[in-house]
């Protein structure tokens, strides 16, 4: 049941369950279900960049662009309502194809010019962040009584929590994710490549091909996220989301996935991105604490499941090889 | 006959030569050269260099003034990217050093070449911490420096309390902003730093073993080159860079913030160092042409603010360059374009 496979992700959920159980131990207030609920829409963005960004980590490469994608679709999609007068159906159909249509094409310079995916989206996080500013310098609020209807929709749960429109659009994402990562060629394909791109070559998996898949899914992913994040903050910002790409890397790596790729799944992203949000919940419950910790705690996670992947991979080849 | 035309071709085909054996270097001095000669065009002016109280004054001074904190990170940047590495917690390291070199100044006694040290040795120690991830657990150093970007900036908070710290000092003001000898301090500094880096690099054999190392670690343990120890100062003198430009920005401000100094710094710094030339994949790097690059960047960002366009039109400029230098070093488009001269070349003979 427990192999070197899926011992990262254990560990993912041994750690999850151990800060929450903590929360709830600690403070009365933490046992109630809003705050499971609040902890699936403030994170709703972060988790849904993150399972786009798990594809691309489990195919070897990285998408630095997600953070100034999720600006930029902002942005555009606050251009296209407030501006054109665009029906917000309307407008987020068109930010997501742009989203997607860019992301296909750093995958298409990545695959058919050899280039490294690092530096490559690197060009892409100052090109979107750079759009973003050209449309607009401000921060634009978005009153549309449509956007207004999607953010009021609430299901109450048990307790005093709810799911808020977000939480349901990224738990549909997610499972979305988790399909087609497992139960797709496409996700099988990309497992392939991760694992080792020459061989999947050789079997005769479409490297290039899905590698544009993988940075178009990924765009697809941070565009959506961009309109979740405007309709969650009901606005559009040039400079909003910056620096979420390490945040999502973070969450990747903390869902265990291998930075090295080909071993993962999209549920530890989910886990990964909720530890996260966790975290700052709890540091918020202290009081005491500034927010600071926040990022000494997520880097201290990183190091250890990094140090842990490492240790299992050396572990398992020890245990492979003959010698 | 024969034989003086045979002469007169060497003779016009050595210049021809010489380009071709250097035409790496030419790339970016010619770029430079030619925004600078845009850029004089369109603002006059540009060009323009006053002397005041002995001191230059100009757009030219400017860039330069500008281009310094990331001319010294660079600088480290490319000696990573030599070891086929690449360092991304320079930034947070700027922040690191000029939180140690405000708090130091502002809540204890220290003389300031003290403070300097102290500042100096927080950059070490980051460097080190990055260069025992990646050389002695073999972590990527895109993984193991990315635990530093994210923890750093959070290190420098807790030592300013997340407060924006300001200060005072002379020694450190004059860092910041005051000249010697017509030209900025700082720029001195940095001149000083690339010249003993690359006689470092060029005239001893560190350079060619960190190199060697980048080019293929497996071959260079197997000839004797102790790979662990290079790589690991490599990241040190990173770390370095990082700190020494981190005091110079915050000398420049006087203060210290945590959460913005040296932001995106990193990324300039990897665009210069392929500006220039170096590969990701290791191997090789040009030292002065990463100041070439960084130059190329800081025009740029200088020519377009007093050209009058939109400050927003800096980060869409930059992302096209990056672009179109990365398509024209891929060794996919040289095979395309080779196709396609050699099929012209078919067609008219």
């Amino acid at each position: 049941m427990i192999n070197e496979r899926n011992l990262p992700i254990f560990a993912t959920l041994i750690v999850f369950m151990m800060l929450y159980g903590f929360g709830m131990y600690e403070y009365r207030g933490f046992r109630d279900t809003l705050v499971f609920t609040n902890l699936l829409t403030d994170n709703a963005f972060l988790i849904v960049t993150a399972i786009g960004m798990t594809f691309v980590i489990l195919s070897g490469g990285i998408d630095l662009s997600v953070g100034s994608m999720i600006a930029f679709i902002g942005v555009l999609m606050a251009y296209l309502i407030t501006s054109l007068g665009l029906h917000p159906l309307a407008a987020i159909a068109v930010a997501v194809l742009v989203g997607t249509l860019f992301g296909a094409i750093m995958g298409i310079i990545i695959a058919y010019f050899d280039l490294q995916a690092f530096i490559v989206t690197l060009a892409g996080m100052f090109l979107f962040r750079g759009l973003a500013y050209l449309i607009n310098l401000n921060s634009v609020p978005i009153n549309h009584p449509f956007v207004t209807a999607l953010s009021d929709i609430y299901v109450p749960l048990p307790g005093r929590g709810g799911l808020t429109f977000i939480a349901m659009a990224m738990l549909t994402l997610l499972v979305i994710g988790i399909i087609l990562a497992r139960r797709t060629r496409f996700g099988m394909n990309v497992y392939a490549i991760g694992g080792d791109s020459h061989s999947a070559a050789l079997l005769g998996v479409p490297v290039k091909k899905t590698t544009v898949k993988i940075y178009a899914l990924s765009g697809l992913y941070s565009a959506l996220t961009g309109v979740i994040f405007a309709i969650y903050t009901s606005s559009a910002y040039p400079l909003a989301a910056v620096g979420v790409e390490l945040d999502a890397i973070a969450a990747v790596v903390i869902g265990g996935t291998l930075l090295s790729g080909g071993v993962g799944y999209v549920f530890g992203t989910f886990l990964g991105g909720m530890i996260q949000g966790v975290i700052q919940t709890l540091i918020t419950f202290d009081g005491s604490l500034n927010s600071w910790w926040t990022k000494l705690a997520v880097g201290g996670l990183l190091l250890f499941f990094i140090l842990l992947q490492k240790g299992i991979v050396t572990w398992a080849k020890r245990r492979t090889s003959p010698t | 006959m024969l034989e003086a035309t045979q002469t007169m071709t060497t003779k016009i085909m050595s210049p021809i030569n010489l380009l071709h054996k250097h035409q790496k270097a030419l790339a970016p001095i010619i770029s430079l050269l030619l925004i600078l000669l845009v850029t004089a065009i369109i603002t006059p002016g540009f060009l323009h260099l006053r002397m005041i109280d002995g001191h230059l004054y100009g757009s030219l001074i400017d860039i330069l003034h500008r281009g310094t904190p990331t001319a010294i990170v660079a600088l480290g940047m490319a000696v990573v990217i030599g070891t086929r590495g690449i360092d991304l917690s320079v930034g947070a390291v700027i922040a690191i050093s000029g939180a140690v070199t405000a708090v130091l100044t502002v809540n204890t006694d220290f003389p300031v070449w003290l403070v300097i040290l102290c500042a100096l040795g927080s950059g070490l120690l980051c460097g080190l911490w990055n260069g025992i991830l990646v050389s002695v657990f073999n972590i990527q150093p895109i993984v193991a420096t990315l635990i530093l970007m994210v923890a750093g900036r959070g290190i420098a908070q807790m030592i300013t309390e997340g407060q924006i710290v300001t200060f005072h000092s002379d020694t450190l003001n004059a860092i910041g902003n005051e000249f010697f000898l017509a030209f900025p301090i700082r720029v001195w500094i940095a001149l000083a730093l690339v010249l003993i880096t690359i006689v470092i690099m060029r005239k001893t054999a560190l350079g060619l073993f960190l190199e060697s190392v980048g080019a293929n670690v497996r071959a260079s343990r197997l000839v004797g080159i102790e790979a662990r120890l290079l790589v690991l100062s490599a990241y040190l003198f990173s770390g370095f860079c990082a700190a020494m430009s981190g005091i110079i920005l915050a000398a420049d401000i006087r203060g210290a913030d945590a959460n913005n100094a040296g932001l995106w710094l990193e990324l300039d710094a990897i665009l210069a160092a392929v500006l220039a030339g170096a590969s990701l994949a290791g191997g090789r790097i040009y030292l002065a042409l990463t100041i070439v690059g960084v130059l190329i960047i800081q025009t740029l960002t200088t020519a377009i603010l007093t050209s009058g366009l939109p400050a927003q039109y800096n980060l869409v400029v930059k992302a096209a360059i990056i672009l179109a230098v990365l398509l024209v070093q891929s060794p996919k488009t040289r095979q395309l374009l080779s196709q396609l001269f050699r099929k012209n070349m078919d067609y008219s003979a």
